[in-house]
């Protein structure tokens, strides 16, 4: 947490407060390049209201937000995203209409400034094409790559939101849930696809399973009532009679 | 190396027959187009004021169908693209060239302001807003009579000859040819753009804008172009209408006429270009034969029509192509050894 000026993501005393309720309070969040950060809290605990801070679709009340040491906290949303910070969605945020592979297709052209050609696009479209179906036959969806994305099953649409994630080129990556709502026999393919994520993006990861926050994730924080509550290494949030309390004395792992 | 994937899979993988079908249903709407040029006699000035009508809807389909932008306003655009090339010919020259782009500019420039002032709302507001435009711009022309000549409509324009060569005659053959001309670039703008990234991104913004956010598209900017794009091309219908009657009506610029160009439109179907053809063309020739029974008896038609295709045909009279196709397709399988 000492060297601000190298860390992916640097969150300072984020505030948020919807008239009398605070749903973020003095939140600090450093992601170092390459970290894997999880996220976890119970319902109500600001947990999206806190990726909806980082991305953009709220305005924070006080606070500062580094991404790679510039402040990003009065951008719009999209300027974020152009700036390296990416996320997915906890329920699937997709073109339904459009081709698997268009949808990460038109995300490449957008991350290479090709979304604005109306006229000479046929090489540069080709290039987009071609690097979105090497992107899904590393995420083993290849295969669907000329199927609209409505006759997708879920499992198989929770990885398109991955991969257009990916496509980007973020150097920080918000997960929102990525496996929510997979049917068991399908969650391996996610978590796979987790375990694989380059090693130089800085990942943020939101997540109710356990198994795969603490597979996943080096570091955890837990948030509660929009402030940090505690964090730690895995193994010490798993027995911290704090969280264990506030998960009404559930066991964690 | 990979293996390259196909940017256009129904291309590749159709069959020599079916491209062969495909290119003739390209074709054919220019064919009729130009056939209907020699076979036309007295009634050419029909198939100009048709022509003019699927520019218009095809404009609208850029918005409307491409982009998602539900508005009312587009007549504002293509009356004032009509009084522009008016008053162009009045006031300055009587080149219809000039004349042309000079509407093109000023319509595609209003465009550009109404969005600007407008395009940050969504839904009904901006229905709202977009049928306040077109009111506002109705109402300055019905008062500005100095300028528009008011409800009597913009009288005393001249028309020169195209390229100096080309006059305007009593056939109305060179408005045939000119409005044909104007239509096929247009077109080909249209289809260009439609499939370009910058095309494909409206499209996604139509379907989710917040997944487009979402990938770093500055969404109002790009809805913003379109809106500008398709005002000018509505503009340049309307300069069409004007150099071809020589008159420009108040009505060009009312709601009355966003609400045909909307139903034309949806009648053909949105998303495809060709819908704004079959649309227009039908909602054209079914006013100009059923009207002679009966005034009314052609809205009473019409309407029927609206209903019945958007009962039955979710992508407008385009889908009975479609529908037509696969039966065909089966045919051809059932009969295969």
């Amino acid at each position: 947490m000492s060297e601000t000026s190298t860390s992916a993501l640097s969150v300072r005393g984020l505030n948020k407060s919807f008239g009398a309720l605070v749903v973020a309070q003095d939140i600090n969040i450093d992601l170092a390049p390459g970290a894997r950060v999880g996220l976890i809290g119970p319902n109500g605990a600001g947990k999206t209201t806190f990726v909806n801070l980082l991305t953009g679709f709220l305005k924070p009340d006080s606070g500062t937000i580094l991404l790679e040491g510039a402040p990003i906290q009065d951008m719009k949303p999209e300027m974020r995203v152009r700036r390296g910070l990416a996320r997915t969605h906890q329920i699937n945020t997709l073109l339904r209409e459009d081709i698997v592979r268009d949808n990460v297709a038109i995300a490449i052209a957008e991350r290479e400034n090709y979304a604005w050609r109306m006229m000479r696009y046929t090489p540069q479209w080709r290039r987009c094409s071609e690097e979105a179906h090497a992107l899904l036959r590393d995420m083993g969806i290849a295969d669907v790559g000329d199927r609209q994305v409505r006759e997708l099953p879920y499992g198989q649409q929770r990885l398109l939101e991955i991969a257009i994630a990916l496509s980007l080129k973020p150097r920080v990556l918000l997960l929102d849930e990525p496996a929510a709502g997979v049917p068991a026999e399908e969650a391996h393919r996610i978590h796979d696809v987790l375990a694989r994520l380059p090693s130089d993006i800085a990942i943020l990861i939101i997540e109710h399973d356990m198994e795969v926050i603490f597979r996943f994730a080096k570091e955890i924080i837990v948030l509660l009532q929009g402030r940090v509550l505690t964090r730690g290494a895995p193994a010490k949030i798993a027995v911290d009679p704090e969280v264990r309390a506030v998960y009404l004395g559930r066991t964690v792992v | 190396m990979m293996a390259a994937p196909s940017t256009d899979t129904a291309a590749t993988t159709a069959s020599p027959a079916s491209r062969v079908l495909s290119l003739i249903g390209h074709a054919l709407p220019w064919l009729i187009a130009i056939g209907f040029y020699f076979v036309a006699g007295g009634s050419l000035s029909i198939g100009t004021q048709i022509m003019i009508w699927i520019l218009f809807a095809m404009s609208l389909d850029l918005v409307l169908g491409y982009a998602g932008i539900v508005t009312l306003g587009h007549a504002a655009f293509f009356g004032v693209g009509a009084y522009a090339a008016g008053l162009f010919s009045i006031h300055f020259m009587s080149d219809p060239i000039l004349g042309h782009i000079f509407a093109v500019v000023v319509s595609g420039v209003l465009g550009v302001i109404s969005g600007a002032l407008i395009l940050h709302t969504t839904g009904v507001t901006f229905l709202m807003l977009t049928l306040a435009t077109v009111s506002i711009i109705y109402e300055y022309g019905n008062q500005a009579r100095w300028l528009t000549g008011g409800d009597d409509g913009l009288q005393g324009m001249k028309v020169g000859p195209i390229f100096g060569t080309f006059e305007f005659n009593i056939f109305g053959q060179t408005a045939y040819v000119y409005a044909l001309v104007v239509l096929f670039i247009w077109f080909l703008i249209s289809w260009r753009l439609v499939k370009s990234p910058f095309g494909r991104s409206l499209d996604g913004i139509r379907q989710n804008p917040r997944r487009m956010r979402a990938i770093g598209t500055p969404v109002w900017w790009r809805l913003l172009a379109i809106y500008g794009i398709a005002a000018a091309m509505a503009g340049s219908a309307g300069a069409l209408l004007a150099h071809s009657t020589r008159f420009v009506g108040l009505s060009s610029l009312s709601l009355l006429t966003s609400g045909i160009v909307t139903v034309m439109l949806i009648l053909g179907g949105t998303r495809k270009l060709y819908g704004a053809f079959i649309g227009a063309a039908i909602y054209y020739l079914v006013q100009d034969s059923t009207a002679k029974f009966s005034p009314y008896f052609w809205e009473f038609i019409v309407g029927g029509m609206l209903i019945a295709t958007v009962l039955f045909l979710e992508g407008g009279l385009m889908d009975l192509g479609r529908i037509g196709r696969r039966f065909l397709a089966r045919f051809q399988r059932s009969d295969a050894p």
